[in-house]
């Protein structure tokens, strides 16, 4: 009987006991949006929605781990957290965040249209929605396959060497992550054309929009490697030297052969020079310093340790520790190795604790990628069903659910943004 | 349903947000992402981290209410919401007590023989 999708139905529901157990699948005296079990559209939709809360609170406790474990790796080594997170442009990383949040405009507004049952208008939403993810994963592979390319890998495979920072050769990641998304886009090509000769309206319709959906992917792209190749120059000559700094304070006076490759690239030639000539800065004498320095405390000790082999060495340690306690930038322009017994355990170790921190950011962001993937899947779902006109003021709950979903994956890189790119 | 007099009970429910209103959050939004990379070029020190984690719960809470409609959503929601943060909260507060108590427990070694670092405190 009374069936109507968009609107108020049926006398049957104005009786609010009405049971529904009276009735079989083939008695549909009931919108065909509203599920047998319930008794009315909103509690249906109050029903959805409390479904997705709980989804999205396990999402929420889901990521704090990560959290976890970024707080804890970063309260103890907050120096090769500083030092690693300028290997990350901040370019890429606003402009995906002005992205996503723009997506998250458009989703919102995609809810209002749905409620409004403005059909059209959704389905441009839904579509702008889609295209803004494809362009944030667009961002996101030029980021990626570029730091593969530098050997910037999580713990294991970080081979990134600062004495060559552009390694020649290796695969193309780029084209690696792009592959799926040129099949993909091939696809649906194939797809609108075909759908546009043999006359399939519908797919047709729905072609349309996957389409620029799967190009904006390529404009995503060209967007990346605009922004870094652009922001090449100061970004990685900054990482290094970062590095290098690092390097430095934990009194890696060795020489890395580091050092030298560098020396001609301009923040960090100043460094070195500087460093030198803090080098040739005499010595106080031996007895004025032991008074003055509680530093000098230790050399005392290392030159009493029976590791310490001679004068020399202990010359050169006090060297050093005059250069420290100078305030100079202890750099690797001599060689000092011995004045540091500390030095070389700290440098075996400094590439895996890099490793450690790109092992978290590969994993946050990228578990965030596979959530904007899952979100595009269910965006497709519904930009399908939105061509089809299924929601309207009655019926929008997939439209808001799939919306709550958007927003909460907004919000994690709202926090990770931050926290992997802006820290110094 | 008070805006709704003549509805059917159940029907109607929906409360379509003023688009003005979504765009202007969009917009806020967007100013605070500009704010929080401008003060990275400035050195606030250890309030670095405070800014940057205040400007972004200030979003996160616009996102959660505008668009998310927490605002005009069903306590119970909020609650099961606000809630996951709170355990997140305390998840990573209780494990950085931890991670500070233990930092400083190395024992250095020099020479085979075992030097008493100095009480903590």
């Amino acid at each position: 009987m009374a069936t109507t999708d968009a609107g108020l139905v049926s006398d049957a529901h104005e009786q609010p006991g009405h049971g529904h157990s009276d009735h079989g699948h083939g008695d549909h005296d009931h919108p065909s949006y509203l599920a047998h079990h319930f008794d009315t559209p909103e509690q249906q939709f109050d029903s959805g929605k409390l479904g997705m809360w709980l989804f999205l609170v396990t999402e929420v406790l889901f990521f704090s781990g990560m959290f976890c474990a970024y707080a804890i790796f970063r309260a103890w080594r907050p120096e090769v957290f500083e030092g690693c997170s300028q290997f990350l442009n901040t370019k890429l990383g606003a402009i995906n965040t002005g992205v996503l949040l723009f997506s998250s405009f458009t989703m919102a507004w995609g809810v209002r249209c749905a409620q409004k049952e403005q059909h059209k208008l959704l389905t441009a939403m839904l579509a702008t929605t889609l295209s803004c993810a494809t362009m944030f994963l667009g961002v996101k592979a030029i980021e990626y396959s570029h730091k593969w390319h530098l050997g910037l890998l999580p713990a294991g495979l970080f081979s990134y060497d600062p004495s060559n920072p552009h390694p020649v050769g290796g695969p193309n990641y780029l084209a690696y992550i792009c592959a799926p998304f040129v099949v993909i886009t091939a696809a649906v090509a194939v797809w609108l054309v075909v759908s546009f000769l043999r006359g399939a309206k519908f797919q047709f319709e729905c072609a349309k929009p996957l389409m620029v959906v799967c190009l904006c992917f390529f404009v995503g792209v060209g967007l990346g490697t605009i922004l870094e190749s652009g922001g090449d120059e100061g970004h990685h000559e900054d990482g290094h030297a970062v590095v290098a700094a690092v390097d430095g304070e934990h009194g890696a006076a060795a020489d890395h052969g580091e050092g030298h490759s560098h020396e001609k690239e301009g923040e960090h030639a100043e460094h070195a020079e500087a460093s030198e000539a803090e080098a040739v800065v005499e010595l106080p004498p031996a007895g004025a310093m032991v008074n003055q320095s509680t530093d000098l405390a230790v050399i005392e000790r290392l030159a009493s340790d029976a590791t310490n082999t001679g004068l020399q060495d202990e010359l050169a340690a006090r060297r050093a520790q005059s250069q420290r306690s100078g305030g100079g930038i202890l750099y690797d322009v001599t060689d000092d190795t011995a004045a540091t017994i500390a030095s070389a355990p700290e440098d075996v170790l400094r590439p895996s604790r890099a490793g450690v921190f790109f092992s978290i950011y590969y994993c946050m962001t990228g578990i965030h990628a596979i959530h904007i993937l899952a979100g595009i899947g269910v965006l497709v779902w519904l930009l399908v069903r939105s061509i089809r006109q299924d929601f309207n003021r009655n019926y929008f709950g997939p439209v808001d659910y799939v919306g709550l979903y958007w927003h909460i994956v907004d919000m994690i890189w709202i926090y990770l943004f931050p926290l992997m790119y802006l820290i110094r | 349903m008070s805006a709704h007099e003549n509805a059917q009970e159940g029907y109607d429910f929906a409360h379509p947000l003023p688009l003005p209103l979504l765009a202007g959050t969009f917009l806020v939004l967007t100013l605070l992402t500009v704010l929080t990379v401008a003060q990275a070029s400035f050195n606030f020190g250890s309030l670095d981290v405070l800014i940057v984690m205040v400007i972004a719960t200030i979003k996160a809470v616009l996102v959660g209410a505008i668009f998310m409609h927490l605002a005009w959503d069903k306590p119970f929601n909020i609650l099961c919401f606000i809630g996951s943060f709170v355990f997140v909260g305390l998840f990573i507060m209780a494990t950085l007590f931890d991670s500070r108590q233990t930092a400083k427990d190395d024992i250095p070694v020099l020479d085979d023989a075992v030097v008493a670092a100095p009480a903590e405190m």
